[in-house]
């Protein structure tokens, strides 16, 4: 071989740079991107593709970040410079108005639906696990809807410390423990004590004597009402028997 | 789509670095092959996700992708200004040092830089069967001409590279 030949023959052995890889399954959305953003929270780290944000965690580390998306989201992932509407739409979003376009990619259909449904309840409003269950169709899944909200990969956009237990306990919270449940749920304007003594009491329901619909306690239109109105319930039956219909807003039981 | 999603990552990993050297013999420049790199892998993935799977299966990835970057290089040149090749003027010294073994990126760059301003026909030749190594028929598959030809184009593309008259064999 030639001293020619064997120059041209390095020339093909040089390497890609380093995260091309990466870079381009970015580009073609095969991967996610992800960025700190400084928010209501504190820093939180959201990962996002073309498809909208995918994921978000508190944690000390990019690194740590990065480990976990991977093994839980199973896509590759590299840090990105967010879009300029994203960082507006995550503030916007954490302070209770929709805007966030998520991807949900890789969750069962269960998982998906319940995240949808957990969606919907609003800031400064919690609805029990059963509540989930019945709502997208399956009344007997209430623990596997625990699980679902428990491998939420998206906390605190979607909103699964919304959802709490009946008996007045707050409830796991995989985006930071119980005591990070609270504190979103008060910043949010939740009485978490006020909820806890409610469950203690055995009161699951607010009525209210003018209108005579029950709620959820935390239903922004049974908070609405005069104190003085406010008639406790312990179930379903007792409402009823009561002469109560059930609120078409947060709908504490099947229609 | 799955399914061709999950082949087309692997195609990436897998032929990452030979695309990209190709895109660096055939432009010159790192940038430039970075971004021939990137628009080869763009639209092979364009083109997949449109193959039925019996396709996709009996790619040759290799020689496909080679004949993608190719088109990639030519419509570059056609549709932007011709490169002014840099002439630094330091001719890299194989002959000199205990290392001659050894190319230094800067070396390699002006390699890359020479076989880049060779002319169209004889650079491609010369880049598939000498930088990526493929046979003389691969390459002429690739090329989509006769192997006397690419032998041709060979032997001409490396008299011009080893040539004093680098210049004046430019058509």
């Amino acid at each position: 071989m030639t001293a020619l030949a064997i120059d041209l023959k390095r020339l093909g052995e040089e390497k890609a740079p380093a995260g091309f890889a990466d870079r381009l399954l970015t580009h073609v959305g095969m991967a996610d991107s992800y960025a700190l953003f400084q928010t209501v929270l504190g820093p939180v780290y959201v990962a996002w593709n073309r498809s909208g944000v995918s994921a978000a965690a508190r944690m000390s580390s990019a690194l740590e970040f990065e480990a976990w998306f991977r093994k839980d989201v199973g896509r590759p992932l590299t840090p990105g410079s967010a879009p300029s509407d994203l960082a507006a739409g995550i503030e916007d979003e954490l302070r209770g108005s929709r805007r966030l376009r998520f991807d949900l990619r890789g969750l069962t259909p269960f998982e998906q639906a319940v995240l949808r449904k957990t969606r919907e309840i609003p800031r400064g409003e919690v609805r029990p696990y059963g509540w989930v269950a019945r709502e997208i169709g399956h009344p007997a899944a209430v623990r596997a809807v625990g699980t679902a909200l428990a491998n939420n990969p998206i906390p605190y956009f979607i909103p699964c410390h919304r959802v709490v237990r009946t008996d007045g306990h707050i409830g796991n919270y995989g985006g930071g423990g119980p005591e990070a449940k609270r504190a979103i749920l008060t910043m949010e304007g939740v009485q978490v004590n006020r909820l806890a003594e409610l469950a203690h009491a055995g009161v699951r329901y607010h009525g209210v004597r003018t209108t005579k619909v029950y709620c959820f306690p935390t239903c922004h239109h049974v908070r609405r009402a005069n104190e003085r109105n406010i008639v406790p319930f312990r179930d379903e039956n007792a409402a009823l028997a009561a002469g109560y219909r059930p609120c078409k807003h947060c709908r504490p039981a099947a229609a | 789509m799955e399914g061709t999603e999950r082949v087309f990552e692997r195609m990436v990993r897998e032929h990452q670095d030979r695309v990209y050297a190709l895109g660096l013999a055939l432009t010159g420049n790192r940038q430039d092959a970075e971004e021939v790199a990137q628009d080869t892998f763009l639209r092979a993935y364009r083109a997949l996700v449109t193959y039925p799977p019996a396709r996709i299966r009996d790619l040759k990835q290799r020689a496909w992708l080679h004949s993608i970057a190719l088109n990639v290089v030519r419509n570059r040149t056609r549709g932007a200004k011709l490169r002014v090749v840099e002439l630094n003027g330091s001719e890299p010294d194989h002959a000199s040092g205990p290392e001659d073994d050894v190319l230094l990126r800067a070396e390699l760059d002006a390699l890359a830089s020479k076989v880049a301003a060779l002319p169209p026909r004889f650079r491609d030749a010369v880049v598939l069967r000498h930088v990526q190594e493929l046979s003389y028929a691969e390459a002429a598959a690739v090329l989509g001409t006769p192997v006397g030809t690419v032998k041709s184009n060979v032997h001409r593309g490396l008299q011009m590279l080893k040539g004093e008259n680098h210049d004046g064999a430019r058509d």
